[in-house]
């Protein structure tokens, strides 16, 4: 028979677990990317690598504390931002598009070959960067505390607690640059950026802005990303990227809590659809393997999304009125 | 005063703009704008030739051409919009060659397009306060502090509603310009390109599509920059409208300026009759040219 019981306790951990906040960060830093200012950024996976190897090997080779990890790790990736930006910038949005998938699979080959193993851990990764952030933790109690499904220890507190408070702050940050002046420059470069040029809007700036400006989201995603695992190489590939769009769809692209939204539905549900299928298969109401079982979810999942995206494509969370005028 | 649909008085012409003959690259006694040498090519179609023009300050002038004459390429290459294979050009007193077009518009040359770009997910309201120039909380930096631009921005507002009310757009403010017909979009875009206070307006084809009814507003309105002092070069195929209100008129015709002068002396010249007709000469001047044939004898009937 199968434990539905078991099966809802695990969906319902999702919501709060730091994943899931550091999707719905990832997706808000696309948000400001694509649903603001209408560039495509398919290299958010590259992004959150910069700030996942570079909190880690700040503290690992350099031996940095965490305030600085932080630091080099949003410098890496305004660097980053910088040199996909520069050249791309002033073309058509489909080149910034090509030319970001492209380094963020760079930067993932370059974090997995054995050459700098002794930095990157090569295809191993890395792992033991993490007491610098548990000394922090004001929370000291032992065993797991919490109520319903959400029992936690004291260091996965800790991760929750930060995380969400980063995306909390970020989700602020985004709503009132949004009402501001500066946001209407970029949604109006969303429109037509001739339109603002002939305004006097240095539109470059306003691109290269917004670009940094999400890249630092996946940034700081990818430090949240690895505070309840270790770094993998092999969690950066464009698989990563096209989760984190899958959510912004979900969400409602132009949308601050759509983004949080997207993610805690695309992650309950996963971890719902996953569940329910290895159980069925082992209660053998399914004639598949077990093997067969992990593909099947992303299978639902991505069925699920794009009936989504044929019955509400301005997402859960998205203006109807807006897509009434889009072309 | 001006947001009156019935003219209440017929528009006072400044005369006194040009020093000697009205010669095609006559000088002017106060340009606002210069332009020397520039060419524009597309492979081997040459867009833009242009030798030498010169547009007088604090009037209205009129760009006329028959379709394809290279009047909006024109319009690109001026603004910083396109780059000419070469030439110079200067708006007051400044040199704009190699001047990307932000830094245009800031000088105070504004211009819309022909193409209309409203930009459609944007409130009426929205699109009008991005017009406004220095505005604090456009830096990133200081928009994240509300109070900061606050103030400024409720200035903005002010002045954009006032606009809208002259435009007959104040209903809609809240609307998506999306939403907008057309016409209100033209209207829209006018409304925002005086949103800075610019010194030159250059306007292409700002009457295409608009009502007779809107036409003459906006013709009021083209009327009262000029009352407010600035300067105004606009694309129009309208004869009668640039008749009634152009106090100038450069012709221009594959790509060279073939006239300027006056709008009724321009009007009768051999090289603009050559420059409507002259490209359909061994032709029949049938239906295809209804629009030509018209706009010549909107001209003759003006001399009567
Ligand atoms: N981007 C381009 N590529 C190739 N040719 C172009 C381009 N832009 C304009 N042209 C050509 O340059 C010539 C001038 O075009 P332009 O748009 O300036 O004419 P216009 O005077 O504004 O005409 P209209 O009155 O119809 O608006 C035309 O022959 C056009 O085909
Ligand atoms: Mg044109």
């Amino acid at each position: 028979m199968i434990d539905w019981g078991a099966i809802f306790s695990n969906a319902a951990v999702e919501v709060l677990s730091p994943t899931t906040a550091a999707y719905a960060l990832a997706a808000l830093g696309l948000a400001v990317h694509f649903g603001y200012t209408g560039l495509l950024n398919f290299g958010q996976a590259g992004f959150m690598a910069l700030g996942a190897y570079g909190y880690a090997i700040s503290v690992l080779t350099f031996g940095f504390p965490v305030w600085a990890a932080v630091l080099v790790a949003v410098g890496a990736s305004v660097v980053f931002a910088l040199i996909l930006g520069i050249p791309t910038l002033r073309l058509r949005a489909d080149y910034l598009a090509i030319v970001t998938i492209a380094a963020a699979e760079i930067l993932r080959l370059l974090f997995t070959t054995n050459t700098f193993r002794d930095v990157t851990g090569s295809a191993n990764g890395l792992s033991e960067y993490k007491a610098g952030f548990r000394a922090l933790n004001p929370f000291s109690f032992s065993g797991k505390a919490g109520f319903g499904p959400w029992m936690f220890s004291a260091n996965d507190w800790w991760n929750i607690v930060v995380a969400w408070t980063i995306v909390a702050l970020a989700c602020v940050l985004v709503w009132v640059l949004m009402r501001s002046p500066w946001g209407r420059v970029l949604k109006g470069i969303r429109e037509d950026e001739d339109a603002v040029r002939s305004l006097g809007k240095n539109v470059y700036s306003y691109k290269m802005q917004s670009l940094i400006l999400g890249g630092v989201f996946g940034t700081f995603a990818g430090m949240i990303f690895i505070l309840p695992r270790a770094v993998v190489p092999s969690n950066y590939a464009t698989s990563l990227t096209f989760f984190t769009w899958a959510i912004l769809l979900l969400g409602g692209a132009a949308t601050v809590l759509g983004p949080v939204l997207g993610s805690i539905v695309f992650w309950v549900a996963l971890s719902f659809f996953s569940g329910f299928v290895a159980r069925a298969v082992e209660a053998g109401w399914l004639p598949i393997s077990e093997v067969q079982s992990g593909q099947l979810r992303f299978i639902l999942v991505g069925v699920a999304i794009m009936l989504m995206v044929v019955f509400r494509p301005q997402g859960m969370l998205g203006n109807k009125k807006e897509m009434s005028f889009v072309k | 005063m001006s947001s009156d649909a019935i003219p209440t008085k017929k528009p006072v012409k400044s005369v006194g703009l040009h020093v000697g003959d009205a010669v095609p690259g006559c000088k002017k006694t106060d340009p606002i704008l210069i332009a020397d040498g520039v060419k524009r090519t597309f492979g081997g179609l040459t867009a833009v030739d242009v030798a030498h023009v010169e547009v007088p300050r604090g009037a209205i002038t009129a760009l006329i051409g028959p379709n394809g004459a290279g009047k909006t390429t024109f319009f690109n290459l001026l603004t910083g919009f396109d780059k000419p294979d070469h030439g110079t050009w200067s708006f007051d007193g400044k040199s704009l060659a190699h001047v990307p077009a932000f830094k245009v518009a800031r000088l105070g040359l504004i211009r819309t397009f022909q193409l209309t770009k409203a930009l459609g997910l944007l409130t009426v309201m929205d699109n009008m306060k991005l017009g406004a120039t220095g505005q604090r909380g456009e830096n990133l930096f200081r928009a994240m502090l509300p109070f900061l631009w606050r103030k400024q921005d409720d200035e903005i507002e002010a002045k954009a509603l006032e606009l809208l009310g002259r435009f007959k757009l104040d209903a809609k403010k809240d609307d998506y310009a999306a939403s907008l017909s057309g016409g209100q979009r033209k209207l829209l875009e006018m409304a925002r390109a005086l949103m800075s206070d610019p010194t030159l307006v250059m306007l292409d084809e700002p009457m295409a599509g608009v009502n007779p009814a809107l036409t003459q507003s906006l013709l009021d309105h083209i009327l009262d920059l000029k009352t407010q002092g600035m300067s105004v070069l606009f694309v129009e195929h309208d004869m009668h409208m640039v008749r009634h209100i152009a106090d100038w008129v450069i012709v221009m015709a594959e790509g060279k300026v073939v006239a300027e002068g006056d709008p009724y002396t321009v009007m009768q010249d051999q090289a603009v009759i050559d420059a409507y007709l002259g490209q359909h000469h061994d032709q029949d001047l049938g239906a295809t040219d209804t629009g030509h044939v018209e706009a010549l004898k909107e001209l003759i009937d003006d001399e009567q």
